[in-house]
């Protein structure tokens, strides 16, 4: 937080929420991250980019720890959040996962009602204290993911029975229902049709009014039109991270500029 | 085709017209047809044998579900039953069954007189065709009944089996010339008394619900009690088995380091799975008997060997359903920040629940059919108990179960034992049925529902 380097840029400089330094990731012998440096900015929208296999992925999931249920993977280097050590020992990941929050690449609704859904995350972590104040907070997390007008009238329908998009969105609602300060997003729109995606964009630029917002995506429109910040990810390097506006027009690094002209990749 | 010269049309090389077939196409459909053909010859004479099975089942077991009963009016003599006239329910037990055989023949003799049958044979061989409860069976009511001694009663008495096989067909007046239990002048008797309708032929619930009976009484042997005998090791397969087992493969699926170790218990319980139950069975007889001292032939010890046998079938089911699980579903519930337990027991558990549940079915229908490890542990055997009174009795008193039952009556001489074993295996096929489609019902409902 009080990099040096940092107070050169006075101009955009938000609070940093994450902190990753010199960060490595190992699954057995397979070196796949390689000392990645980055910083998640509060109330913006870092968006990670890279070709296939690159590893932006891997360290997204680094962020949270769900790297831990991988049991060949191994982590290293300081990743911070909010100046604490995440992978210290006496840090709990679920007390972790509460606050770094999660959406997946494929919708994973739980086989539930859609208010299950929404209220699994506030029931484990004892965020309501009677069924008034959870219709509450299902309520906010629905409005908030775009999906409260589209299912108000069945909450109790499964949540498996959306379509693809308000799946989506469902998940998102989900994820933020449990408050978290930071929300990984790995390639949320992948599955969905354009439609669906332009909702889930408006919906992530909302959120960064409150959350720090990581996204990995594939697209680099839908980067370009998300985020304000950017990292582009190759053969496990972070090769550059800054502006996003800086990235798409005036890439520093030969190799971003192959990828995003789309010579490479 | 084969053409394969620079200059000859590309659109030569797959035939002239695609209105003929060419050679290999040609080929490879009749292949695909010989093939098809393959398969519904496969299913064709496993459906034949299902059927030759089931039709032999059926036929030769459905005669033990009916039985020849004679009807006589008895009268409780007291002169024979309570000289003394004072009712004292001791004096009246003192009464052996040897004493009431008397009341039988007289009642023969009164049931000819009435009927205006013409018999050469003495009152003793005119009783003789009866099965040899029937004095017992006097005996138990009047002990019961003791203000009934004096008045005429009427009784369904057993006919015995040779008169219940004159019945049903098999035994022939050729067959019986050298047999000391029966004569000609008593079928001939018999034919009487069935045309007057005192003997009848009908429904037989007793070989249902009734207990097993020795070796001179096939008449009255019924499968009931050995029934009680599998259904209580069913509830202990179940209680030890289900519980562990899904346990077990939480563990090892959901939590355990994957490493050499937990990859040597995944192989033994695959090959456990594979052991012959008799091996289990000399292991029950082993520990449970010898070292431990439960009882011999008791329901306990068939579950707990039963259970030793379910449990890889269970854990292997187990762990295919939880593996079935998509881990997006372990994954979204990890990133609300649930703990691992949390995700496993609110959302995997639930979603592999029918798969549990269907592999358990199955595996306790397994169990039911098991006859070896039984053998090994003394629940085979004529057991003559009648229906234990509690589950402590259920458990620990002597039983049998009805594979082992079945198993028993097979192997005696008497050929209406044999019956009885079709029987037997009828009511056990029921039950192994009505499992199995238990579990498809249940697989096909719960299927997937993600």
């Amino acid at each position: 937080m009080n990099d040096m380097s940092r107070l050169e840029r006075v101009v955009e400089t938000k609070n940093i929420k994450m902190e990753c330094r010199d960060c490595q990731v190992y699954y057995g012998e397979t070196h796949a991250i390689k000392d990645v440096n980055v910083d998640i900015e509060e109330k913006t929208v870092t968006a990670f980019i890279g070709p296939s296999g690159c590893g932006k992925s891997t360290f997204l999931r680094c962020l949270n720890r769900m790297n831990d249920t991988i049991a060949t993977a191994r982590v290293e280097g300081s990743f911070r959040l909010d100046g604490e050590d995440i992978y210290d020992r006496r840090v709990d990941p679920v007390q972790l996962r509460a606050k770094v929050g999660m959406v997946f690449q494929k919708p994973n609704p739980f086989p539930k009602s859609i208010y299950d859904n929404v209220a699994y995350g506030p029931r484990i972590h004892g965020l309501a204290r009677n069924k008034a104040e959870m219709d509450e907070i299902v309520e906010k997390a629905l409005r908030r993911g775009a999906l409260w007008n589209e299912v108000k009238d069945r909450l109790d329908a499964p949540g498996t029975g959306l379509s693809g998009g308000q799946q989506q969105r469902l998940c998102i609602a989900r994820a933020i229902a449990t408050e978290p300060e930071v929300l990984l997003m790995d390639e949320p729109c992948s599955a969905l049709d354009p439609i669906a995606t332009a909702q889930v964009e408006e919906l992530i630029d909302e959120l960064r009014q409150n959350y720090s917002v990581v996204i990995v995506t594939h697209s680099m429109q839908q980067a370009a039109r998300v985020s304000q910040k950017t990292a582009f990810f190759h053969l496990g390097n972070l090769v550059e991270f800054g502006e996003t506006g800086q990235i798409f027009t005036n890439p520093v690094d030969p190799r971003t500029e192959s990828y995003i002209t789309g010579r490479i990749g | 085709m084969t053409d394969l010269s620079a200059n000859a049309a590309p659109a030569k090389r797959h035939g002239a017209s695609l209105l003929e077939q060419n050679a290999r196409t040609r080929r490879r459909n009749r292949a695909e047809a010989r093939f098809r053909g393959y398969g519904i010859a496969a299913i064709a004479v496993g459906l034949a044998m299902l059927l030759v099975l089931v039709f032999n089942i059926v036929s030769k077991g459905v005669g033990a579900y009916s039985q020849t009963f004679v009807t006589l009016e008895v009268e409780l003599q007291e002169s024979k039953l309570d000289k003394k006239g004072n009712r004292d329910i001791e004096e009246i037990k003192k009464v052996s069954t040897f004493g009431y055989a008397p009341l039988i023949n007289s009642a023969f003799a009164a049931a000819v007189k009435e009927g205006g049958l013409e018999t050469k044979l003495k009152a003793k061989d005119q009783a003789g065709i009866l099965s040899k409860s029937a004095p017992a069976q006097l005996r138990d009511y009047v002990i019961a009944n003791p203000d009934k001694i004096g008045e005429t009663v009427s009784f369904r008495f057993l006919a015995n089996s040779r008169v219940d096989g004159y019945l049903k067909g098999r035994v022939t007046r050729d067959s019986i010339a050298n047999d000391k239990s029966i004569s000609a002048e008593q079928l001939d008797f018999v034919d009487q008394l069935a045309a007057a309708g005192i003997l009848k032929k009908t429904f037989n619930p007793d070989f249902i619900l009734g207990s097993d009976a020795s070796d001179q009484r096939p008449e009255s042997a019924g499968i009931g009690v050995s029934m009680v005998g599998s259904l209580f090791m069913m509830l202990v397969v179940l209680a030890l088995s289900l519980p562990i087992g899904v346990a077990a493969s939480i563990y090892l699926e959901e939590f355990a380091p994957k490493n050499w170790f937990t990859d040597v218990i995944e192989v033994n319980i695959s090959n456990l799975a594979a052991v012959p139950s008799i091996v289990f069975g000399i292991l029950g007889l082993a520990v449970f008997i010898n070292y431990m001292h439960l009882p011999m032939s008791a329901p306990l010890v068939g579950g707990l060997v039963l259970t030793l046998m379910t449990l890889p079938t269970i854990i292997i089911s187990t762990r295919a359903s939880l593996k079935a699980v998509p881990p997006s579903i372990r994954d979204a519930a990890l990133g609300v920040g649930a703990s691992k337990m949390q995700a496993v027991f609110h959302h995997v558990l639930p979603l592999a629940a029918p798969g549990i549940l269907t592999g358990t079915i199955i595996g306790l229908a397994q169990a039911l059919g098991e006859t070896a490890p039984l053998l090994l542990i003394g629940m085979v055997g004529f057991i003559a108990s009648n229906p234990p009174d509690s589950i402590a009795a259920g458990l620990l008193s002597p039983n049998s179960a009805m594979p082992a039952q079945i198993y028993e009556w097979a192997k005696r001489a008497d050929p209406a034992f044999y019956e009885r074993a079709w029987g037997g295996i009828i009511i056990l096929l029921v039950f192994l049925v009505t499992m199995n489609t238990l579990a498809v019902i249940l697989r096909r409902r719960f299927e997937r529902r993600w």
